[in-house]
C-alpha cells in the first residue's frame, strides 16, 4: 500500500473518530474551541507518530506477553514528555486543555495502532500511519472545535494566541445570538453525530453514483 | 512476537530495559523543561495577583514586597507559603497569600488568598488544580464564579461557626458530587484566615 493510499484511508474511510469511534473521550471534552481542539489534535499526531515509530523500531524485541506494557510504557513516556513541552512553550493552552493532554495516554487510538499497525509493519510505514491517523484525529478535532465555537460562541479562531503567541486575540464574531447548547457537554455529542451522519451520507451518495456508472 | 521456549526472565529484562530507557527519555525532557515551566508558573502567579487584590488601591510594586513565612507555620501546604503585600501611601493594606490545598479530591489545589488589612477577602483564585474537568474544575474562576463567594466575606461576617459547606451547616454552597473540592478550597481559605488573624503583625512586618 503506498504512503498516500493508507494516508487517504486514515482520513477518510478508516478514521480513528469517526469510524472506527476512537478516543471519543478527549474528543468530546476539548473541542469546544477550535484552538483547544488544534492543540490536542497536533499533541495527538505527535505522541501517535512516535508511539508508532519506537513500537515498530522494538518490534522485533516484544514478546507477546509483554508487549502490553511495552506499549502503554512508551506512550505514557511520550505523553509525559508532551505535556512537560506544553507547560514550558504553550502555558496558556497547558492551562485551558488541563488534564487532557495527561489523558492522551489513555486514547485507545494509539494503544490500537500500535497493536494492529506498528508491531507488524516496518519503522516508515509505521510512522506514514502514526501522521495519518494522526491527522485524521486531529481534523476531525479542528472540525467539531470550530464548528462548536461557531454555533456556542459566535466566533471564529478566538484564542489563536495560545498556540501561536501575542497578544490575547478574541477572534471575530460573526453570530450575535449564539446558540450556547454547542459548547455545553450534549453539544458535543450532537456535534460528533452530525459529522459521523454526514459523512455516511457522502459515502451513501459516492457509492451510489459509482453504482450508476456501473450499470450503463 | 512469539515467546516461544524462551524463559520468563529474559522478557522482564526486555521490559526493565525499555523502561529504563523511557525514564530517562522523561527524565531528559524534565530536566530540559524545568527552568522554563518555573519561570512561567511565576509569571502566571504574577498575573493572577491583581484579580486577587479586587478593589484594593495600592501604590507599591507587589512582587518586590514578598515575604516567605517558613514552616512550620498553620498555613495550608507543606512548602513554606509565599506572601505578597500591599502597600498604600506606607500603610499595608492587604496581603495575598500563596498556599496549597492538600485535600483537593485529585491531588494539590494551588491557590492566592488576597486579605486586606480587616481580615476580609479580597478575592481568591486558583492557580493550579488537577480536579476532574466539568465536576471539580468550578474552583477555576474561568469555569464558574463558586469562588466569588468568598469575596468581602471575614471570620466574623459570617460568624467563623459558620465558615463550612451548607451540608456542613456552615454558609457556603457547595458544587454537588463535588463536595470534597468545594470542602478543601472553603478549608484553605478559612485556615489562611485564621492564620492572618493570628499573625496580622509578622506578616506586615518590615514595610
Amino acid at each position: 500500500m503506498s504512503g498516500m493510499q493508507s494516508i487517504r484511508k486514515a482520513l477518510w474511510d478508516e478514521n480513528p473518530g469517526l469510524v472506527q469511534l476512537l478516543g471519543l473521550c478527549p474528543l468530546l471534552a476539548v473541542t469546544s474551541t477550535f484552538v483547544n481542539g488544534l492543540g490536542l489534535g497536533l499533541a495527538t499526531i505527535v505522541v501517535l507518530t512516535c508511539s508508532n515509530i519506537l513500537v515498530s523500531a522494538t518490534r522485533q524485541w516484544l514478546r507477546s506477553e509483554i508487549r502490553i506494557p511495552t506499549y502503554v510504557l512508551i506512550i505514557a513516556s511520550l505523553v509525559t514528555c508532551m505535556e512537560l513541552l506544553f507547560e514550558a512553550y504553550f502555558p496558556a493552552l497547558d492551562r485551558s486543555l488541563g488534564i487532557f493532554i495527561p489523558l492522551i495516554v489513555t486514547n485507545c487510538a494509539i494503544l490500537a495502532r500500535a497493536e494492529i499497525f506498528a508491531s507488524k509493519h516496518r519503522v516508515v510505514p509505521s510512522m506514514i500511519d502514526g501522521i495519518g491517523m494522526g491527522l485524521g484525529f486531529g481534523l476531525l478535532l479542528c472540525a467539531i472545535g470550530a464548528f462548536r465555537e461557531f454555533i456556542g460562541h459566535g466566533t471564529v479562531l478566538s484564542r489563536l494566541d495560545m498556540l501561536f503567541g501575542g497578544g490575547p486575540f478574541a477572534g471575530l464574531t460573526i453570530l450575535d445570538s449564539p446558540f450556547l447548547l454547542a459548547i455545553l457537554p450534549p453539544g458535543a455529542f450532537f456535534s460528533l453525530a452530525l459529522a459521523v451522519a454526514g459523512k455516511n451520507v457522502i459515502d451513501r451518495r459516492r457509492k451510489r453514483a459509482a453504482g450508476f456508472r456501473l450499470s450503463i | 512476537m512469539t515467546g516461544g521456549g524462551k524463559p520468563i526472565w529474559s522478557a522482564g529484562l526486555i521490559l526493565a530495559v525499555i523502561a529504563a530507557v523511557c525514564t530517562s527519555l522523561v527524565a531528559l525532557t524534565y530536566s530540559m523543561t524545568k527552568a522554563r515551566i518555573v519561570a512561567n508558573e511565576q509569571a502566571w502567579l504574577e498575573q493572577s495577583l491583581q484579580p486577587a487584590l479586587a478593589g484594593v488601591a495600592y501604590d507599591n510594586n507587589l512582587i518586590e514586597a514578598t515575604l516567605t513565612i517558613p514552616l512550620p507555620h498553620e498555613l495550608p501546604g507543606n512548602d513554606p507559603v509565599l506572601v505578597y503585600r500591599a502597600v498604600l501611601e506606607n500603610e499595608p493594606v492587604a496581603a495575598i497569600f500563596v498556599v496549597t490545598a492538600l485535600d483537593g479530591f485529585s491531588g494539590p489545589i494551588r491557590l492566592l488568598i488576597g486579605i486586606d488589612a480587616a481580615g476580609i477577602v479580597t478575592a481568591s483564585r486558583v492557580l493550579k488544580h488537577n480536579e476532574t474537568p466539568g465536576l471539580g474544575d468550578f474552583i477555576d474562576s474561568t469555569k464558574s464564579d463558586w469562588i466569588d463567594q468568598f469575596e468581602d466575606k471575614s471570620l466574623s461576617a459570617p460568624d467563623r461557626l459558620l465558615w463550612a459547606l451548607g451540608r456542613d451547616g456552615g454558609e457556603f454552597d457547595q458544587v454537588t458530587g463535588a463536595s470534597i473540592t468545594s470542602r478543601a478550597a472553603l478549608k484553605a481559605i478559612k485556615e489562611t484566615l485564621l492564620y492572618f488573624e493570628a499573625n496580622q503583625e509578622s506578616v506586615f512586618a518590615g514595610l
